[in-house]
């Protein structure tokens, strides 16, 4: 096989066992890699309700087929799936950077990590050597003080380095793996799963050649897509970067601000793309191999915070900005520095404080329980304060915190959970659900819990392509057929900042993986295989009793709060009439039963004939059960 | 005969270069046909966000790679000043690599010996293929007197700046 390794590397951190097996092509093809493979891999590897932390949990590294090549952006990345202590379903998220071509030039598509070390340890991969070392002296380290450690033990600068800090290691339910400094598997809590496992880090250093079926070919398509990053389709990764979202939001409607109290936020200009490039970013740098460049390096120049240096995106700058009321940016650049340091999930972190927040303000937790600080919305000192408790898991709210939203909401009791904006106890992202309803759709259906990047079903509502207002007929379908190419994107492992560059979308994309594989595929097979994963992904989380219509839901707050601001969306709210008929267009779309199932017949067009008994077993089990209104999501496991 | 501060070399703007290593890429893929930056001739270097640059051989004057050689390996070709290694007399002894002040001498690593920039030159553009890939036009293949010169514009301008301003000013 060509830009496949062909190779999967088994650890098992507990007996020390380290193997291989090879990758097959019909596996290669039908799964693709990154999320795609790993989804299969987990599920092959993994008995039905296994807990997130125990260690037969696996966890479980991947490279796409084109890591390790030229390929912009698809040359740079990997990925890590396992079962997430945040939902209990699939946990997946990818990242790029440096570290994934390392992982196949040291050859490998996958790394199954099960086990637990006996004590705190890292993975030292170099090439066909891989040994289980000690990391008692990275205790409690922070994700870029272990990245420079391993490289000065290991005596290796370009030795890439995938780590996690202080928060995974306490099992903080959001704990993120970062690499390169600022570059996460930030959502669904594997950083924590790396942390139950108590491995700190993996570390890789590959020095084998990776090569196309096609060179000349790959190459001209290699150029095409650099000219194209050049063009409009990237334009504004290149310029503002996404925080220019902020003002686009805002002037929507679609602020969530306060902790989805408000829908427009009143410092936006504060806090807005604009301000930051004018103020605060430096350098705009980019990952390996990449023509396109996106990383905004913000510094702060003067203040409390002077010299604190963070890449800034729109999720995390809304998260810890307009979502907890704080209109300072300097404050904001800090806090997302020390959320790598600890690594945190740079989305649930201010969705975790702003909850904290809006406790506090309604009096449902007290400055006693605080420790003193006040956290009241907007304020900036409060936020940094508070991040560092639970990157410690330091006091009681901290400790509670650290769970994530869903089971702090649990934790606390009372009427907390109204307060908790999760689906599938994954922490919403930055959109406004209330006045985006096809995203309140679609966020509800992803199978790694609330989530803009497993369908992207913000995009019609924001570019005004729907009444956004409203759920109706017709937007399941749109769900599905974007959740295939979504798929796809996290499989190749190609940024979705690229997305816009694959003019000719599937035929780009199958084009590219031909070229470099030499496995042939048409546009069809391709999307049917973002048809399997999906499916598979689903299954899983049926497997684990957390893939049914009642999980399929959208908080209490956007239910319940109707938007308060003035304009166009004041007063609107998703109702759960509507829920439901975009749950039924949505599943109809998907071949699905009304219980939110896979049909055999279904499972047997994608390739999934062989799991079909757990689609069975649920319906088996929907017809025994008495039916049952949906209720808001409770999540966790 | 090429008079010396005319011979080209690969040089890196630090302003633009952003360390992202498509020049390794474009480099392996070129002179070894494959995808692996432990073989390219060019390495950038990321000492964090804001500290990023590529680089390669300089094609010195009086190179310390070639006195270094015990062996008479290295030797400079007078027109273009590129460093030629000898295989067959190249031990891999790694001498030139201590020698060398930016590093850009590398021993590779299915040969056993070393290895350094040779200015391939692209048949389009006659230019190295680092230099027609980088995606930041941070590359270019310069020589010591065009260098020189851009650097001294800059010097030149940056000084009278708020010269040229204050005078854009005053027109309008």
């Amino acid at each position: 096989m060509f830009a496949y390794a062909g190779k999967i590397l088994h650890v098992n951190l507990t007996t020390g066992e380290i193997k291989t097996e090879s990758l097959s092509e019909k596996m290669a093809k039908d799964y693709i890699g990154g999320i795609g493979l790993g989804i299969r891999l987990l599920f092959d590897n993994s008995k039905p309700g296994t807990d997130p932390f125990d260690s037969d949990n696996p966890l479980i590294y991947l490279t796409g087929p084109l890591s390790g090549t030229m390929g912009p952006t698809g040359g740079n990345s990997y990925a890590v799936v396992s079962k997430s202590p945040a939902t209990g379903g699939i946990g997946n998220a990818e990242a790029h950077g440096f570290f994934g071509p390392d992982l196949k030039r040291a050859g490998y598509d996958a790394v199954v990590i099960k086990g637990k070390a006996p004590k705190l340890s890292y993975l030292w991969i170099d090439d066909d050597k891989v040994e289980i070392r000690n990391g008692e002296q990275l205790k409690y380290k922070t994700v870029n003080e272990t990245d420079h450690m391993i490289r000065n033990e290991l005596g290796d600068f370009y030795i890439r380095v995938s780590a996690i800090g202080e928060a995974g290691e306490k099992l903080c339910r959001f704990g993120a793996i970062i690499n390169d400094e600022f570059r996460a598997i930030g959502r669904s809590g594997m950083g924590a799963v790396m942390g139950s496992k108590n491995l700190k880090a993996v570390a890789v250093r590959g020095t084998h050649d990776v090569n196309v079926a096609n060179l000349p070919g790959f190459m001209e398509f290699v150029k095409l897509i650099h000219e194209r990053m050049k063009g409009p389709a990237t334009k504004k990764y290149k310029t503002l970067g996404t925080p220019e979202n902020v003002l686009v939001l805002n002037s929507l409607s679609a602020l969530a601000t306060r902790n989805w109290t408000n829908a427009t936020f009143e410092g936006a200009d504060k806090v807005s793309g604009e301000y930051l490039n004018e103020h605060y970013v430096k350098k705009v740098v980019g990952c390996a191999t990449c023509g396109m460049r996106c990383d905004h390096i913000a510094v702060v120049p003067e203040g409390p915070y002077k010299g604190s240096t963070s890449r800034l995106e729109f999720e995390c700058l809304w998260s810890m900005g307009p979502l907890c009321g704080v209109d300072r940016l300097d404050a904001v650049i800090e806090a997302m520095r020390i959320v790598n340091e600890y690594g945190m999930d740079g989305i649930s972190i201010g969705v975790v404080v702003a909850f904290a927040m809006d406790l506090y303000e309604n009096g449902i937790i007290t400055k006693e329980q605080t420790d003193g600080i006040d956290l009241k919305f907007g304020n900036a000192e409060a936020l940094i304060a508070i991040i560092h408790k639970i990157g410690k898991r330091e006091g009681w709210l901290g400790n509670i915190l650290a769970e994530g939203v869903a089971k702090a909401a649990e934790l606390i009791g009372g009427d907390a959970y109204k307060y908790a904006c999760h689906i599938k106890g994954l922490e919403l992202p930055g959109y406004d659900l209330r006045t985006l309803k096809t995203a309140a759709l679609g966020f509800s259906v992803s199978f790694r819990g609330a989530c803009h990047l497993r369908n992207g079903a913000y995009s019609p509502d924001v570019k005004g392509k729907v009444n956004r207002f409203k759920i109706e007929k017709g937007r399941g379908k749109m769900i599905t057929d974007e959740s295939h190419m979504y798929n796809i994107i996290d499989s190749l492992i190609v940024c979705k900042f690229s997305r816009g560059t694959y003019y000719d979308g599937w035929k780009d994309l199958t084009n590219y993986y031909t070229l470099a594989t030499g496995i042939p595929i048409t546009p069809e097979e391709m999307m049917t295989a973002g048809d399997r994963i999906e499916n598979l992904a689903r299954l899983f989380n049926i497997r684990e009793g957390k893939g049914t219509r009642k999980y399929d839901d959208v908080p209490y707050k956007i239910k319940n709060f109707p938007v308060p601001d003035e304009g166009p969306a004041k007063g609107v709210c998703v109702n759960d009439e509507e829920m439901q008929i975009g749950l039924d267009d949505y599943y109809a779309s998907r071949g699905w039963t009304a219980e939110g199932i896979p049909t055999v017949e279904r499972l047997n067009q994608v390739g999934l004939g062989d799991l079909a008994y757990i689609a069975e077993n649920a319906m088996k089990a929907a017809k025994e059960a008495k039916p049952e209104a949906p209720v808001p999501t409770v999540g966790g496991n | 005969m090429v008079r010396p501060q005319d011979r080209k070399f690969v040089t890196a703007d630090p302003e633009k270069c952003i360390g992202c290593c498509v020049c390794e890429y474009a480099c392996s893929m070129i002179n070894e046909k494959t995808f692996n930056p432990t073989k390219s001739r060019i390495r950038a270097m990321r000492i964090g966000p804001l500290v990023n640059l590529a680089v390669t051989c300089r094609h010195c004057e009086d190179p310390a790679c070639v006195a270094a050689c015990p062996r008479d390996a290295l030797t400079q070709e007078e027109n273009t000043g590129i460093i030629r290694v000898d295989e067959n007399a190249c031990n891999g002894c790694g001498w030139c690599i201590s020698a060398c002040q930016f590093g850009a001498m590398n021993m590779h690593p299915d040969k056993k010996i070393v290895f350094t920039c040779n200015s391939c030159t692209d048949n389009e553009t006659k230019e190295p293929q680092c230099v027609k890939w980088c995606p930041e036009e941070a590359l270019t293949y310069v020589s010591a007197e065009t260098l020189a010169q851009k650097y001294r514009q800059k010097a030149v301008k940056n000084l009278f700046q708020t010269v040229e301003e204050e005078a854009k000013k005053a027109k309008k």
